[in-house]
């Protein structure tokens, strides 16, 4: 079985976000940038099912800067087989990155698609969906657990109840949520082994897609800030502030 | 033209969620019209009927819709699309589940988690886990739409919509549910709840959890968790608030063990009240609450459960 695992290439998670003073967005100048977390997962998984024998291949695609090829190269070394890098260098909206894929998918012809569940620079948690659509496939979003058979799989999904499983005829789109696995730091060996491994230039074009954004962002603000209040010396006073404030 | 809203419940009752993605549809096209997909869930519809703002209910009550599958939930309301220029759901795994099909399918993008609308065509949504406020504009025809609830009042009830009843569309056969694993809890929902008692890794165990259920008890609160806590398997995943679990915005949020990373701030910055209880002067917590104290929840806790036992709580 094929797998194909879009991964994007964020500002690193530990990184203290700096809105612009223009408003034109967040500053990346200088700027630490990682695979989002959650397309991580999405690697990790797909590699646990290659080492089980499940999967005999393992293609991850990046649409983004030159840049992006570093994303690709540490997916590799994560143990991804070979990489598609989909240059372009402005914001690319999730429905155009959706129909990017598409287009690479009818190419490939995986029977899985892993990616995560949502990107944590613009948090829109629609990609995978999406694409799921516009193939007209199954869906199992914020996995928690994956099981598969010969032509489905079971996909535990984390809800706002708890949690859910669906059974998905194959092929399908699954986008990981934060306790599907832990993804793995890759080895020094394997990050040298990844630096052969071969990586596509592709553009947009190539698949036919626009990716003229067709939302237009106005501006990009600081969140209203909330004021540090006062520390409270005892339970007792913390009590009697909570029920002066009227809250309990 | 119109707004058509998902309604988010589980066939019995109609969560609250609904009636403030009503109040954002409002403020976008009028009239609202909701739409219930589920079986045998004529109640929902019945209390959606009522929600302030709400012309008309469409009702499709077929075992297909049970589990709201969302690739049913897509073709269903693709065969309503065509009437409504902005199709809204609230932010709940179910709407996140669904409506991205939708915008696919209808070749529109969507407008993730919007939390303020400043014009029908104007809107404002967090990015980067809150840590900056997105103002997007759409020209296009149609409007998909996710609401992240708490920024957006419930209208109230005072409407007597009529309540069609709609047929169900084609399942495209991709995807069936199996099964579920719900936490079942006599307390209040968390995106509902008043009062949130929160807490995080410095419970160090699931068993030392039940020190935060004593005193949320005794609030009548709902339960709460950081991602540390959850990842640490000290309780489930869907106590999970942050950014990538629950937004809440509660009367008070007591956060206990929680030191307040950006991830989980995100998550309840916009409590009217925030408490907070870390025996690390220096948590971040400290710097988005009202009331912080800086104590070893082992001792806090058990006395806050005793301080409000004494006040009649």
């Amino acid at each position: 079985m094929k797998v194909l695992v879009p991964v994007k290439r964020v500002i690193d998670f530990n990184v203290k976000v700096r809105v612009k003073s223009d408003q034109t967005g967040v500053d990346l100048a200088n700027v630490k940038m990682s695979m989002n977390p959650f397309d991580e997962i999405a690697v990790e998984e797909a590699v646990r099912l290659k080492e089980k024998g499940t999967v005999s291949e393992i293609v991850v695609v990046s649409i983004g800067p030159a840049q992006a090829s570093e994303t690709l190269r540490t997916a590799l070394a994560m143990g991804a087989d070979r990489g598609i890098l989909v240059k372009s260098d402005g914001e690319v909206e999730p429905l155009a990155v959706a129909k990017i894929l598409k287009a690479i998918v009818e190419e490939e012809k995986p029977e899985l698609v892993i990616t995560g569940k949502q990107a944590i620079d613009d948090d829109s948690n629609q990609t995978g969906q999406m694409l799921a659509a516009l193939l007209g496939w199954g869906q199992g979003t914020f996995a928690h657990k994956l099981e598969l058979d010969s032509g489905s799989a079971k996909i535990e999904r984390e809800v706002d109840g708890g949690l859910q499983t669906v059974e998905v005829k194959l092929p399908a789109v699954m986008t990981t949520d934060l306790r599907l696995n832990e993804p793995r730091y890759a080895s020094l060996p394997n990050i040298m082994k990844a630096k052969k491994k071969p990586i596509a230039e592709k553009t947009p074009a190539d698949y036919g897609v626009d990716v003229t954004p067709r939302l237009k962002v106005l501006k990009v603000t600081e969140p209203a800030k909330r004021q540090a209040g006062i520390k409270v010396k005892s339970v007792s006073e913390l009590v009697d502030k909570l029920t002066e404030a009227g809250v309990i | 033209m119109a707004s058509l809203v998902l309604a988010e419940h589980d066939n019995k009752k109609l969560s609250d969620a609904t009636a403030k993605t009503v109040a954002a549809a409002s403020a976008i096209s009028t009239p609202v019209h909701v739409l219930v997909a589920g079986q045998n869930c004529g109640a929902v519809a019945d209390a959606a009927a009522k929600i302030t703002g709400v012309e008309k209910v469409l009702v499709a009550d077929d075992a297909l819709y049970a589990h709201m599958v969302a690739e049913t939930m897509e073709t269903l309301i693709l065969s309503l699309a065509d009437k409504y220029d902005a199709i809204l759901a609230p932010a709940t795994t179910n709407g996140k589940n669904i409506l991205p099909r939708v915008a696919a399918k209808l070749d529109v993008p969507q407008i993730s988690e919007i939390i303020k609308v400043v014009s029908p065509d104007i809107f404002e949504r967090p990015i980067y886990a809150g840590n900056a406020i997105q103002t997007v504009e759409t020209k296009l025809p149609k409007k998909i739409i996710t609401v992240r609830i708490t920024g957006f009042k419930s209208p109230g009830e005072g409407a007597s919509a009529t309540i069609e009843k709609i047929s169900p569309a084609a399942d495209p056969g991709t995807a069936k549910f199996v099964g579920e694993t719900l936490s079942r809890s006599e307390r209040p929902e968390l995106t509902a709840a008043k009062i949130v008692v929160s807490g995080g890794r410095g419970l160090g165990s699931a068993e030392n959890f039940k020190l935060i259920e004593k005193v949320a008890d005794r609030l009548h609160a709902a339960v709460g968790a950081s991602r540390a806590a959850v990842d640490a398997g000290y309780v489930p995943n869907d106590y999970q608030v942050g950014q990538t679990g629950k937004v809440v915005a509660p009367d008070l949020y007591l956060a206990v063990g929680i030191s307040g990373a950006i991830q989980h701030l995100a998550g309840m910055k916009d409590s009217k009240v925030i408490a907070a209880i870390n025996k690390d002067e220096g948590a971040p917590i400290f710097q988005v609450a009202d009331f912080g104290l800086v104590a070893d929840l082992f001792q806090a806790l058990p006395e806050l459960d005793q301080e409000l036992a004494k006040r009649g709580r």
